[in-house]
C-alpha cells in the first residue's frame, strides 16, 4: 500500500516501527498534492516548508526513541475558515484573500501539541455557506470519484482532500451539514460533534449557535482519534463543555479490530430508530435502497430497529434558513474594510468604505444570506421570523428528546441524492438549500452525528447518518465501526485500509 | 413580493452596497426564500419557549434532568482581573488597511 493510502493508525504504526520516516510521509503527500491539486482543487494554500520542517522534528523525536503521540507526524489538512498562525486564512472569500491569521485556533493548538503536520488549508463555500463548494471565490473543488461532480459542501475541500488521498485526515466545520454531506458525497467518514464538545475559538463564526468543528477521516477509528484530540472545554469559548459521559461499552482502545463476541454484546442492547419523515418523495431510489440495506445489516446483527416519528422534520429547513442567516448577518458585520481584509476607500466617507468593501468583497450567496438575515432581524419582522423560528426549534428539539427515551441512535440518509453535477444547482438557491434537508435538524438540536460510507450508486458514494444523544460521540462511532468492519466495507473506497486497521 | 424599497432599506441596514441589477434580483430571490419560510406559520407555537442554545447544562451532565428546562443557559463569568493579550497589538494593526500612530485610521463620518 502506498504511503498516501494509510489511515492514522497505520501511519502512526509505520512511523514508530521506522518503516518510513515522517519526512518521507510528508513528502509523499506534498508530491501527490503537487500532481493532483490542479484537477481536484482541494487546497487553497499549501505550506510545504513548514510541513517539512515539522516532519523533520518528528523524525528527531523518533530517533531519540521518544514516545510520540498518535497524531505526531501525520499529515493533515485544515478547512480555510480555521485560523493557523502565520498562514493565510481566506474563508473562501475575496474579502479575506490576503488575510494572515494572527493566532492559532484552539483546535490547531491542540493538534500542534500532538505534533501534527499541517499540509495546508482547504477550499470551501465562501464563509462555509453552501452545499457544493461552488461558492468559493477561488473556484470549485471537484469530487475525486467523478471530476464532473461536486464534492459537497461547505467542507468540500477537506472531504475531497481526504477522499483523494491528499492528506490522512482533515478538519471541517458543520453548521447545517457541512461536514456530513461532503463526507457522504466523497465516501469518507465525517463527524459533527455535539454543540460545545469542540472549542470554536479561532473559527470564523458563521452561525454561532450551530457551528461545530469536526474531523473528516478515512475510518471511524481515525475520526475518534481526531475527535479526542480536539475536544474539551476551553476558557476561550464560553459555550464549550467538558463531557465526561462514559457512553459506550465497546471501548476497544487496545483492540483496534474488536473480537466478534464483544461486537455482539453491543449490538444486542442497541435500539435504532428510523424516522419515517426521512424517507420522502424526491429521494433517489438507489440511495434509499442502500440506506435500507445498511439498516437491515444492523438488524441481522441483533440490533432492534424501530420506526419512529420526528413530526416537525419538515419545518427544520425553513427554521434553519431563518436562524443561520440571522446569526450570519450579525457575525459578518465585522468584515467592514476597517480592521482587516479588503478595503475599498474610493468613496467620500466612512459609510462608502463599508458599502463598497462589502459589495466587492462578498460573493452572491453570502450577500443573499446577509440580506435574508438582516431582513428577518429588522424592526417589525423579528417576532414573525427569528422568534418564531426559535420556538419551532424548541419543538424540533422536543421531537428528538422524546425519541431518545426509546432509542439509542437514529439512522437516516445524509442526503437525498449522491454527488450532483457541477453547475446543476448553483443557479437556484432554494434547490441548493434542499440538499441539506436531512442534516440541519441535528445542528438546530446540537446533537452529534456521523456520516459514513455504506454503499455506492455507480461510482458515487452514499453515506449513512447516525445521530446520537448529546455527548455520545463515542457511542455513534462505535456503532459505525460495527458496519465498517462488516462486509459492506467492500463498497468503500478505503476497503483495504479498513480491513487492515 | 417584497418591494424595491424594502430591498434597498435592508441593504442599507446591512451596509451592503448593491447595484441596480442586484436590487431586482434580490427582490425575486428573497421573495422566493421568504415564501418557502412562510411554512413555519403552520406550526402552533402559542405555548412554546424559544431555544437559542441547543445544549443545556442538564443535558450535558447526562440527560437525566433534560426535561427540567430546555432553555437554561449558564452565564460564564471570570474574575475581574486584567489579562495580558495573547496576541500583540502590533500584529493586529499590521492587518489593518490604514493606521496612524498605533490607531486604525478611518474616513470622516459626516
Amino acid at each position: 500500500m502506498g504511503l498516501t493510502e494509510l489511515t492514522i493508525t497505520q501511519a502512526h504504526a509505520g512511523l514508530v516501527k521506522k518503516e518510513f520516516s515522517a519526512l518521507e510521509l510528508c513528502q509523499a503527500y506534498l508530491d501527490k498534492i503537487e500532481k493532483e491539486n490542479e484537477k481536484i482543487f482541494a487546497f487553497l494554500t499549501v505550506v510545504k516548508n513548514s510541513a517539512l520542517s515539522q516532519a523533520k522534528k518528528i523524525d528527531e523525536m523518533i530517533s531519540q526513541k521518544r514516545e510520540i503521540p498518535l497524531l505526531a507526524g501525520i499529515p493533515c489538512a485544515i478547512k480555510d475558515v480555521i485560523l493557523v498562525e502565520g498562514i493565510r486564512c481566506t474563508a473562501g472569500s475575496k474579502i479575506l484573500e490576503n488575510y494572515i491569521a494572527p493566532y492559532d485556533a484552539t483546535v490547531i493548538k491542540k493538534l500542534k501539541e500532538q505534533n501534527a503536520v499541517i499540509l495546508g488549508k482547504t477550499n470551501l463555500d465562501e464563509f462555509a455557506m453552501g452545499s457544493s463548494t461552488e461558492n468559493s471565490a477561488f473556484g470549485p473543488t471537484k469530487n475525486p470519484h467523478d471530476l464532473t461532480r461536486v464534492p459537497g459542501g461547505s467542507s468540500g475541500g477537506s472531504a475531497a482532500a481526504a477522499a483523494g488521498n491528499l492528506c490522512v485526515y482533515a478538519l471541517g466545520t458543520d453548521t447545517g451539514g457541512s461536514i456530513r454531506q461532503p463526507a457522504s458525497f466523497c465516501g469518507v467518514v465525517g463527524l459533527k460533534p455535539t454543540y460545545g464538545a469542540v472549542s470554536r475559538y479561532g473559527l470564523m463564526a458563521f452561525a454561532s449557535s450551530l457551528d461545530q468543528i469536526g474531523p473528516i477521516t478515512k475510518t471511524v477509528e481515525d475520526a475518534k482519534i481526531v475527535f479526542e484530540a480536539i475536544s474539551g472545554k476551553d476558557p476561550l469559548d464560553s459555550t464549550s463543555v467538558e463531557s465526561k459521559i462514559e457512553n459506550c461499552k465497546l471501548k476497544s482502545k487496545k483492540v483496534p479490530s474488536s473480537p466478534p463476541s464483544l461486537r455482539r454484546s453491543v449490538i444486542e442492547n442497541l435500539r435504532i430508530g428510523v424516522p419515517k419523515e426521512y424517507f420522502i418523495k424526491g429521494m433517489e431510489p438507489e440511495v434509499e435502497k442502500i440506506i435500507k440495506k445498511a439498516i437491515k445489516k444492523y438488524e441481522e446483527m441483533g440490533a432492534k430497529i424501530e420506526e419512529i416519528s420526528l413530526p416537525h422534520t419538515e419545518y427544520a429547513l425553513p427554521c434553519y434558513y431563518i436562524i443561520a442567516p440571522s446569526e450570519a448577518s450579525a457575525n459578518l458585520a465585522r468584515y467592514d474594510g476597517i480592521k482587516y481584509g479588503l478595503s475599498v476607500s474610493k468613496g467620500k466617507d466612512l459609510l462608502d468604505v463599508y458599502l463598497k468593501s462589502r459589495e466587492e468583497g462578498f460573493g452572491a450567496e453570502v450577500r443573499r444570506r446577509i440580506m435574508l438575515g438582516t431582513y428577518a432581524l429588522s424592526a417589525g419582522y423579528y417576532e414573525a421570523y427569528y422568534l418564531r423560528a426559535q420556538k419551532v426549534r424548541t419543538l424540533i428539539k422536543n421531537d428528538f428528546e422524546k425519541t431518545f427515551e426509546k432509542v439509542d441512535a437514529i439512522f437516516t440518509p445524509v442526503s437525498p441524492t449522491p454527488a450532483f453535477k457541477l453547475g446543476e444547482k448553483i443557479g437556484d438557491p432554494l434547490t441548493m438549500y434542499l440538499s441539506d434537508i436531512f442534516t440541519v435538524s441535528v445542528n438546530l438540536v446540537g446533537l452529534p452525528a456521523i456520516s459514513f460510507p455504506c454503499g455506492k450508486v455507480g461510482k458515487l458514494p452514499v453515506g449513512l447518518q447516525i445521530i446520537g444523544k448529546p455527548f455520545e460521540e463515542e457511542k455513534i462511532l462505535a456503532i459505525g465501526k460495527i458496519l465498517e468492519v462488516d462486509e459492506l466495507r467492500s463498497s468503500s473506497p478505503f476497503a483495504n485500509a479498513r480491513v487492515k486497521s | 413580493m417584497i418591494t424595491k424599497k424594502e430591498v434597498q432599506h435592508v441593504a442599507k441596514l446591512a451596509r451592503l452596497g448593491l447595484t441596480e441589477k442586484e436590487v431586482k434580483r434580490f427582490q425575486k430571490e428573497l421573495s422566493s426564500i421568504l415564501n418557502y419560510i412562510e411554512k413555519l406559520k403552520e406550526v402552533d407555537i402559542s405555548k412554546v419557549e424559544p431555544t437559542s442554545h441547543s445544549i443545556t447544562r442538564a443535558l450535558a451532565k447526562g440527560g437525566d434532568e433534560a426535561s427540567a428546562s430546555s432553555t437554561e443557559v449558564e452565564n460564564v463569568m471570570r474574575e475581574d482581573k486584567s489579562q495580558k493579550s495573547k496576541v500583540k497589538s502590533q500584529k493586529l494593526l499590521e492587518l489593518a488597511p490604514e493606521t496612524k500612530d498605533g490607531y486604525l485610521k478611518v474616513k470622516s463620518i459626516l
